[in-house]
């Protein structure tokens, strides 16, 4: 049985392809925190004291803020989509700025949190840790480095939606062209989806 | 907007004139073709650099004691050798290489659904190679770890260590790149019409190969951060003296290592299932199995890490797990090796070099794979855990498997990359000189494993030493044969004779385009039959 | 090969979804607070797994995907959680 067809061999773009290829890339992502999940996962069975009294430490409500702003920022990204897809430009440029707005809101938080981690004398490789219980120093250590890597990835998605600002604003996004941010929006869903394990996990153990 | 199919001046891809000039029009190239060879001359560059450090072992192990080299420059130069023949030749190898320039072909495509990325992948690669050689060479002295940066000591000597595990970070996103762009271009990419049990086997055992690269290399990206940041920051995840456990550091390691042989070896199968056919003028015997079993080891294959770790000290039920489930992923591979049997009895078989080196594949593929059997069982494991042995099985695996199928490729695909044809005769003596060279270098490793001999040990007793000056001379058998085979390809690239379009009288999509290629592979929409191997 | 015929997804069943997920958030909170022993991680990772199937499902589209990407997704967290166990199965019994 032999298929053909006889087709003009034209340029062509390919949203799918870029859709999935977006989707592939938020698996590694799921999967390089996957890692850090795991070692908390063995850690904390091994220390749930520690692990208990080093989350008193963290202001449940700092981090409750957080999250609001996060899921908030999903919100707006997203309907920033749905408003490029009916084609209301203004719309979306309002709403990618909020979601901008929320993720610096976010970092500011981060960095009154930190800070005063810091201040204590609580930071990676500081005396004061060096000399804490195991548990309690796997705890801040793994507190530092996955928020710390989640802070990282915040900053790469204020990046993306920082271009896709431009893009919008230039009108290279609009209502028949919009897989940019559609990607756009999709990676920073998945700094929230990160956020949405990290807070329970860090903050709430009981 | 859409042009007529018109009739173009047939230009090869490799005198296609674009954008950029003389060697920028190499490093910017964004066609698929172009960056499969720039991979490859770069990964035949590195494995001769990691062949020769492996020379230097051998003759510093032709006899006991210090022949060559202080131990320390031993533990160095095992270090870089691994490192160097794992993340910088056989992981990229078949994949970069033969992936880069076949897939898109055989599915009928005109390049990789993300050319730019790919070509970004290639230059991540080499900027990942630079820092893996750059550790051999900064101030404190290379790696000394075995490319397993096995934590404590990884956490704590002074060696560069930080800068080789850096490098493999790089060379892992490279690796994730070209496994995602890979997957988007067989959903995405193949001719109208052609289903996913319409393509032919190679795209399929890169499509699994791809699932493992993009989902595994993550962890170990994480795990050497972590590594990094123990380094830095004296956490205490991995080191006990700190509270921390180095059995994780183990877990999260082989978590991807384990698939990673998989990286290596699914590609070479699929190698073999493209030669088996065409040089037996015959269907490939149990194609959907073939397919499927390609899933079904990446699959199977993240769950069986533990079988590296039975002595580290994981409990009773950890071992009993990883061993059953390391028993299981040898069905599939069994089931391949069937097929390919079953392909070749009663077929025509027409033996030209590419055929000798995919028997040379499966013969020594079978001692891999059963001597990893001996390894998978829990029993057996305690007497040969860090022998030679292990050194023996997986070079039989990575390097008679891996290896000769790239050998493999190379000399079946070779006239369609160049247009030209290598002389076949030297090509055979090449195989001979490489295939006893092989069996003499490694098979007495098992012995002497099985007799005690370790792993990464400079010195050893006095009774190990007629197989060692086996081993060395085999070494260097293997190396002339080596040498062989890159002269004689390279005079066939300058001088030879002119390939027709299917010298082998294949059916796959490659072979009804010119050789080599244009730049576009397809002037016309591919025809293409429903079978990939209608050969009768 | 599709162009932009991705759904679109109303501003008010957006709306609803962040509702929810601010419900759920302050749920965690307060069941977090009581002792519930070991049962409190699964718990929380139950609320968080709700609220992470929504982000997904409606903020990221998957309810309006092709089945192919999501059994994909699927298949992630199925890996996720293999390995998580796996490795627990050598922990659980040293």
């Amino acid at each position: 049985m032999i298929m053909s067809e006889k087709h003009h061999v034209e340029e062509h773009r390919d949203d799918d392809a870029k859709k999935l290829g977006m989707w592939l890339f938020i698996f590694t992502e799921l999967l390089l925190f996957g890692g850090l999940f795991l070692v908390y996962s063995i850690y904390r069975a091994k220390f749930p004291a520690d692990f208990h009294a080093g989350s008193l430490e963290l202001s449940v409500t700092i981090g409750a803020i957080n999250t609001i702003v996060l899921l908030f920022s999903s919100m707006t990204v997203a309907m920033a989509l749905t408003a490029i897809q009916k084609g209301n430009k203004k719309l979306s440029l309002i709403m990618i700025s909020i979601t901008l707005l929320m993720a610096f809101v976010f970092l500011v938080n981060k960095y009154f949190e930190w800070g005063h981690k810091f201040e204590m004398g609580l930071y990676p490789g500081s005396a004061l840790i060096q000399h804490l219980d195991r548990g309690f120093l796997l705890y801040f250590s793994l507190y530092f480095f996955m928020t710390g890597l989640h802070a990282l990835h915040i900053i790469v998605g204020m990046v993306l939606l920082f271009i896709c600002l431009f893009k919008v604003k230039s009108g290279n996004v609009h209502t028949e062209n919009y897989t940019f941010l559609e990607n756009g929006a999709l990676y920073w869903h998945l700094v929230d989806l990160i956020w949405i394990f990290l807070f329970p996990l860090m903050y709430l153990i009981s | 907007m859409s042009k007529g199919t018109e009739k173009t001046e047939y230009v090869s891809y490799l005198d296609h004139q674009g954008k950029y000039k003389g060697i920028f029009a190499w490093i910017f190239a964004t066609d698929h073709k172009r960056i499969a060879l720039l991979y490859m001359y770069s990964i035949a560059a590195f494995f001769f650099i990691g062949a020769f450090l492996g020379l230097a072992m051998r003759i510093e192990l032709f006899a006991p004691g210090e022949t060559i080299m202080k131990p320390q420059t031993y533990n160095g130069i095992f270090t870089v050798h691994g490192i160097i023949m794992i993340f910088m030749v056989v992981i990229p190898g078949l994949s970069a290489v033969f992936g880069n320039f076949f897939l898109p072909i055989l599915i009928g495509a005109k390049d990789v659904a993300f050319p730019k990325l790919n070509r970004f992948s290639w230059w991540i690669f080499i900027a990942g190679s630079i820092m893996a050689v750059a550790s051999q060479f900064l101030k404190h002295g290379p790696p000394d770890t075995g490319w397993t940066f096995y934590a404590p000591y990884s956490t704590t000597t002074g060696t560069n260590v930080i800068m080789a595990t850096t490098a493999a970070f790089v060379l892992g996103f490279s690796s994730i790149l070209t496994g995602l762009n890979f997957i988007v271009t067989i959903h995405q990419m193949r001719a109208p019409g052609m289903k996913f049990f319409n393509m032919p086997l190679f795209p399929w055992a890169i499509y699994a190969t791809a699932w493992i690269q993009l989902l595994a290399t993550p962890i170990i990206g994480i795990t050497l951060v972590m590594l990094i940041a123990e380094r830095l920051f004296g956490i205490g995840f991995f080191d006990p003296n700190l509270g921390g456990d180095p059995l994780l550091y183990q877990h999260l390691f082989w978590i991807y290592s384990h698939p990673a042989v998989y990286v290596m070896i699914l590609p070479a199968m699929g190698v073999i299932t493209e030669i088996i056919p065409t040089f037996c003028q015959r269907k490939i015997y149990g194609y959907k199995a073939i397919a499927l079993s390609s899933l079904a080891i990446a699959g199977v294959g993240f769950l069986v890490w533990g079988h590296h770790m039975y002595t580290s000290g994981m409990s009773e039920q950890a071992r009993w797990f990883f061993s059953l489930l390391t028993f299981i992923v040898a069905v599939p591979s069994a089931i391949k090796v069937f097929n390919w049997l079953m392909t070749m009895y009663k077929g025509s078989i027409d033996v030209k070099p590419p055929f000798l080196f995919a028997l040379a594949f499966i013969f020594l593929f079978i001692i891999g794979g059963t001597t990893g059997l001996l390894l998978g069982s829990v029993a057996t494991n305690v007497q040969v855990h860090d022998t030679s042995f292990v050194v023996a099985h997986f070079h039989y695996i990575i390097f008679g498997g891996m290896g000769f199928a790239f050998f493999a490729a190379i000399h079946y695909w070779f006239p369609k990359m160049y247009g030209k044809m290598y002389d076949f005769k030297r090509a055979n003596i090449a195989w001979g000189i490489l295939f006893v060279g092989f069996n003499l270098l490694y098979f007495p490793q098992f012995i002497i494993g099985i007799q005690g001999m370790p792993r990464r040990y400079f010195d050893y007793l006095p009774q190990f030493q007629p197989a060692q000056i086996v081993s060395t001379i085999g070494g260097f058998i293997l190396v002339a044969g080596l040498i062989l085979m890159v002269y004689n390809l390279i005079q066939g690239a300058r001088k030879g004779e002119a390939a027709p379009a299917n010298p082998w009288h294949g059916t796959t999509l490659e072979w009804q385009i010119p050789s080599p290629p244009s730049l576009e592979n397809f002037d016309e929409e591919p025809v293409f039959n429903a079978n990939p191997y209608d050969y009768e | 090969m599709a162009n932009n015929t991705s759904h679109t997804t109303e501003y008010r069943v957006l709306g609803r979804v962040l509702v929810l997920l601010m419900t759920m958030t302050f749920l965690t909170i307060t069941v977090t607070s009581f002792n519930l022993g070991v049962f409190s991680v699964t718990v929380a990772l139950l609320i968080a797994g709700f609220k992470g199937f929504m982000v997904l499902s409606y903020f990221m589209h998957l309810k309006y995907e092709n089945l192919l990407l999501r059994i994909l997704v699927g298949m992630i967290f199925v890996l996720f959680a293999l390995i998580v166990l796996i490795t627990f199965i050598d922990y659980a019994y040293r």
